[in-house]
């Protein structure tokens, strides 16, 4: 369908738009090995040294393991409320169907700050101390309706057909639930909980008004920003992360891949 | 598909939800009896401070002594550490390091409790001007003990800004538009007040921080004369040290700390205190109203107050000790930074320096239509938007 | 051949046999026989969650901007007035930056549409399977890197002595003078959030089956207006999708415009930050400010659910 010229186009544009995605990655990777503390430019010291401390590092340690805790509660969170209200609005109707689909995308579709703001001035009336679960509080809020997109999208999809062939084998809701349904929705799920995790690994306006005295890594690396003396400490610390998260990102990829029935790929 | 019913669960929460005031301001306990000695450590100190103030250097011996451990949340602005130090009902945090454009906020919003000065034995060492400053002390009640100062300074690069400048006017002046850069702070139209008390003196301004309207105003208008001339409004050292290093920024207002920080990187710059004057930064320790770790707070009290810990705070951040003493130890760590961060200047020196105070509407001379902080955050933000 | 069959047999229940089976059997009875129990235990977690915690407490946030603030005991005054709101739409500055932010936004949409879709068509229909794994791996990836880093990357690369002046002056063209400023927050917003534009874009685009294409080639249509009447209509609501991320994100971002922003580059999240917290914290009027973008986004959504882009989402 497409002329010769059109191909080579968009094969060229994809390319720029890939070279521009990871234009400033490659500047984040370069600086890591800068020796100097402030980022200016050309760099003319190169060195390694910034690797050992920083992996060392007490408070990046600490960051990132609540880091991890926050993402991991919330998107626990978000897999269990996220899935059961698809559920619920696929099966049943009832008054305020539409609505649910529009409140749950209201956390990311608002700007970040009245969320902030709002569960702030929340926690702070019903004196609750800021921790880790004010921090879960926050960040599952938004990831339920990742959740609940990909699990909805995933049953519209799934013929239910299936559901009612193993009820007429007589198998009980339990059953049906664990052999015919969960095998159907299980990659949506998987998908839907690595996106959620990324989202709450990398947010840092929420979580500035809803955390206490603790730092998740955003905020630390905010505070290493901000301070301007350890700069290179995050350039590595981002380094490191991009090259592990290359594997979940590479599962949810297999994952996520469509079957292909309606393509002749 | 099935029907159900839907309960009306969004109706009552709703209905809940607006009896519900907004949060306003907690109140701290009436004023308790302040405490005599100092007990046994809790254990436990957690803090809210400025990015750099509680550096390993001297945290570490610290809770080596005690057994206080600290525990730091940092902010990056005056207005953070008062929304902080109120968050969770207040007492979720024991100390802030707070500015002169937030301690009289924190103070009549009865945040902070006042603290027993006869405790800490290096008070007594301190500079008359520190021991009672009018952002700290009200009523004869000190509301937290002095920690460090600086003055806000007029910075240039020497090689860009080839004639030297002697006065403010140079960062009014569109010879260097789009080079300028001025701190993103409404104090800072205190600032500008007090340029216009020197350059208009007509407007009959004396007090930087007690501005009538007609005086505000005055300084609104060269706030919005001087926008299209700045390059950005900095909001933290680190930002003003990438403004000059990378070549964005020639002239504008700053802190000693950002000047050591760019001639250590090898940047040519000058900071001088112009000839109409200059504002400064005072930084208290306070005590929260519903502090949990008292006593470790006074043992930090005693610590921070010392000159050995004063010369290394003020050689390591950039700024100037409270303690007279600290001057001979800052010069043993660095040599000549006693005189650089004049910390062995005469009283009159530190009684010429503007400091930092939260503007509020009763003026001190009988009349009380000053304009107050709510305003000068809005006329600011409206004016540099 | 008569054997009755437990269902318990058939399946394979696991441990416990058929006495567990039927203690499952019995609990999950009523809500067999009343389905509504069913939905209703589904619905109450995330539903409950949300009205109590988040829209309850968005509720009182915006109540509280037709409140005031008195400005001796900086406590919040509950008499009910509206002069926020008046002071928003009649003070020009004010103005100025929620135009400068609704502008922006709209122009980063349309950016990031204009880069992805052509990216995301390449992805679905024309690369193969192997370069379209990579090349969602590719676009994933960024999202991994620490928006604040990523940011500020771009504040090197665009600041006067930065790369891209550099890389200018080595190929003979003047510097470009855009750190700190509108067009390098447009740049580097548009940046940021391609991925979220690229992937909606992606899912719509892999969805049009082949057979719609044949069908429109043997009617006639050519390859330019199969594409305009088949492929484009069947993509846009996945644009409209990404565009709700791109344009809200956009709006609400205080971050970028203090990184990467000028003298003249304040956003309604800025404004509504500074004049939210802390010392002067009126939180009334930062609730009337931020009831701006709300407003913005709320009938963005409703046009979007219109046009079938919940779907795509």
């Amino acid at each position: 369908m497409e002329t010769r010229a059109t191909r080579i186009g968009l094969r060229a544009w994809t390319l720029a738009v890939v070279l521009f995605l990871y234009l400033p990655i490659v500047i984040i990777i370069l600086y890591a090995f800068n020796a100097q503390t402030a980022q200016g430019w050309p760099i003319t010291n190169w060195t390694t040294k910034w690797f050992s401390p920083t992996l060392h590092n007490g408070e990046m340690q600490q960051a990132l393991l609540l880091s991890l805790k926050a993402g991991l509660g919330a998107t626990v969170i978000a897999l269990l409320l996220g899935s059961a209200a698809a559920f619920a609005v696929h099966r049943f109707r009832f008054f305020g169907r539409e609505a649910i689909s529009f409140l749950f995308v209201l956390p990311i579709a608002l700007p970040g700050i009245i969320t902030g703001m709002a569960l702030n001035s929340f926690f702070t009336f019903w004196k609750t101390n800021f921790s880790l679960w004010t921090i879960i509080v926050g960040h599952a809020t938004f990831c339920i309706v990742i959740v609940y997109n990909n699990v909805i999208a995933r049953l519209r999809r799934t013929p239910t057909s299936l559901t009612e062939a193993s009820m007429d084998l007589g198998a009980d809701g339990w059953q049906t639930f664990r052999f015919v349904t969960f095998p159907a929705i299980s990659t949506a799920l998987v998908s839907g909980a690595l996106l959620a995790f990324a989202l709450s690994f990398d947010e840092v306006i929420v979580t500035t008004f809803t955390a206490g005295a603790q730092n998740t890594l955003p905020i630390w690396i905010f505070g290493n920003i901000r301070i301007g003396q350890q700069l290179p400490e995050v350039n590595v610390i981002v380094f490191v992360i991009l090259l592990i998260t290359i594997i979940p990102v590479t599962i949810a990829q297999r994952l996520t891949r469509e079957s292909g029935i309606l393509r002749n790929q | 598909m099935r029907r159900i019913r839907r309960t009306h669960v969004f109706v009552a929460a709703l209905a809940a939800a607006l009896c519900v005031p907004a949060s306003g301001v907690s109140s701290g306990k009436p004023g308790t009896a302040l405490p005599t000695r100092i007990a046994a450590g809790e254990g436990k100190l957690t803090m809210i401070a400025w990015e750099g103030y509680l550096d390993p250097k001297w945290v570490k011996p610290f809770q080596a002594q005690t057994g206080c451990k600290i525990q730091p949340k940092y902010a990056g602005s005056s207005d953070e550490m008062v929304t902080l130090m109120r968050s969770g009902g207040g007492g979720q945090y024991d100390m802030v390091s707070a500015s002169g454009d937030a301690s009289l906020r924190l103070i009549y919003g009865k945040d902070v409790q006042a603290v027993n000065t006869s405790l800490v034995p290096s008070w007594k060492k301190f500079f008359k001007a520190f021991q009672d400053p009018p952002n700290n002390t009200v009523g004869g009640k000190h509301y937290g003990i002095s920690l460090q100062w600086g003055p806000n300074t007029l910075m240039y690069n020497t090689k860009k800004v080839t004639t030297a400048p002697t006065s403010w006017s140079a960062i009014y002046s569109s010879k260097y538009k789009g080079r300028i850069t001025v701190p993103n702070n409404p104090i800072q139209i205190a600032d500008v007040a007090l340029y216009l008390s020197k350059t208009q003196p007509s407007l009959g301004i004396t007090d930087p921080y007690e501005l009538n309207k007609k005086q505000f105003d005055a300084a609104i208008a060269l706030i919005k004369k001087q926008k299209p001339l700045v390059k950005k409004y900095w909001g933290l050292s680190s930002d003003e040290v990438s403004l000059f290093k990378n070549g964005d920024a020639w002239i504008g207002a700053s802190w000693p700390v950002t000047t050591g920080t760019l001639k250590a990187a090898k940047v040519p710059v000058r900071e001088i205190i112009p000839k109409e004057g200059a504002t400064g930064w005072l930084d208290t320790w306070m005590l929260s109203a519903k502090a949990k770790h008292p006593n470790c707070a006074y043992k930090w009290y005693s610590y921070i107050s010392s000159p050995k810990v004063q010369a290394m705070q003020a050689v390591t951040w950039g700024e100037t000790p409270v303690n007279k003493l600290a001057c001979t130890q800052m010069n043993k760590l660095v040599k000549g930074s006693c005189a650089a961060y004049h910390a062995n200047a005469p009283e009159a020196y530190y009684r010429s320096i503007k400091f930092w105070k939260t503007p509020i509407a009763d003026c001190g001379n009988g009349k009380k239509d000053c304009t107050d902080y709510t305003k000068w955050v809005s006329a600011w933000n409206q004016a540099t938007s | 051949m008569g054997e009755r069959l437990e269902s318990g047999d058939l399946l394979g229940s696991g441990r416990g046999g058929p006495s567990v089976a039927r203690v499952r059997r019995r609990l999950s009875a009523p809500f067999w026989r009343f389905p509504w129990l069913r939905g209703i235990a589904l619905l109450i977690p995330p539903v409950g969650w949300f009205l109590l915690l988040y829209v309850a407490a968005l509720a009182v946030l915006f109540v509280s901007a037709f409140w005031s603030v008195d400005v001796f005991t900086t406590k919040v005054v509950h008499s009910w007035n509206l002069d926020n709101f008046r002071e928003i739409f009649t003070s020009a500055a004010w103005r100025r930056v929620v135009v400068r932010t609704v502008v922006i936004a709209a122009l980063v949409t349309i950016t990031d549409a204009i880069l992805a879709f052509p990216f995301a068509f390449y992805m679905a229909r024309l690369a193969s399977r192997r370069t379209r794994a990579v090349l969602f791996v590719l676009v994933l990836l960024p999202l991994w890197s620490s928006y604040l880093v990523r940011v500020y990357a771009w504040k090197v690369i665009l600041a006067q002595n930065g790369i891209l002046n550099w890389s200018l002056e080595r190929i003979g063209l003047p510097g470009a003078n855009i750190g700190y400023s509108n067009t390098a927050m447009w740049l580097v917003f548009s940046y940021i959030w391609l991925p979220f534009m690229i992937l909606p874009v992606y899912a719509a685009l892999e969805r049009i089956p082949d057979s719609y294409i044949e069908a429109s080639r043997d009617l006639g249509a050519r390859g330019f207006k199969t594409f305009r009447t088949v492929v484009l209509p069947l993509a846009l609501p996945g644009v409209i999708a990404g565009s709700i991320f791109t344009f809200s994100l956009t709006l609400g971002d205080y971050i970028t415009p203090t990184l990467v922003g000028g003298a003249g580059s304040t956003f309604i999240g800025n404004v509504v930050y500074n004049t939210g917290l802390g010392a002067a914290g009126n939180l009334p009027f930062a609730a009337a400010f931020a009831s701006v973008p709300l407003a913005v986004m709320a009938v963005y959504l409703v046009l979007a659910r219109r046009s079938g882009a919940f779907e795509a989402l």
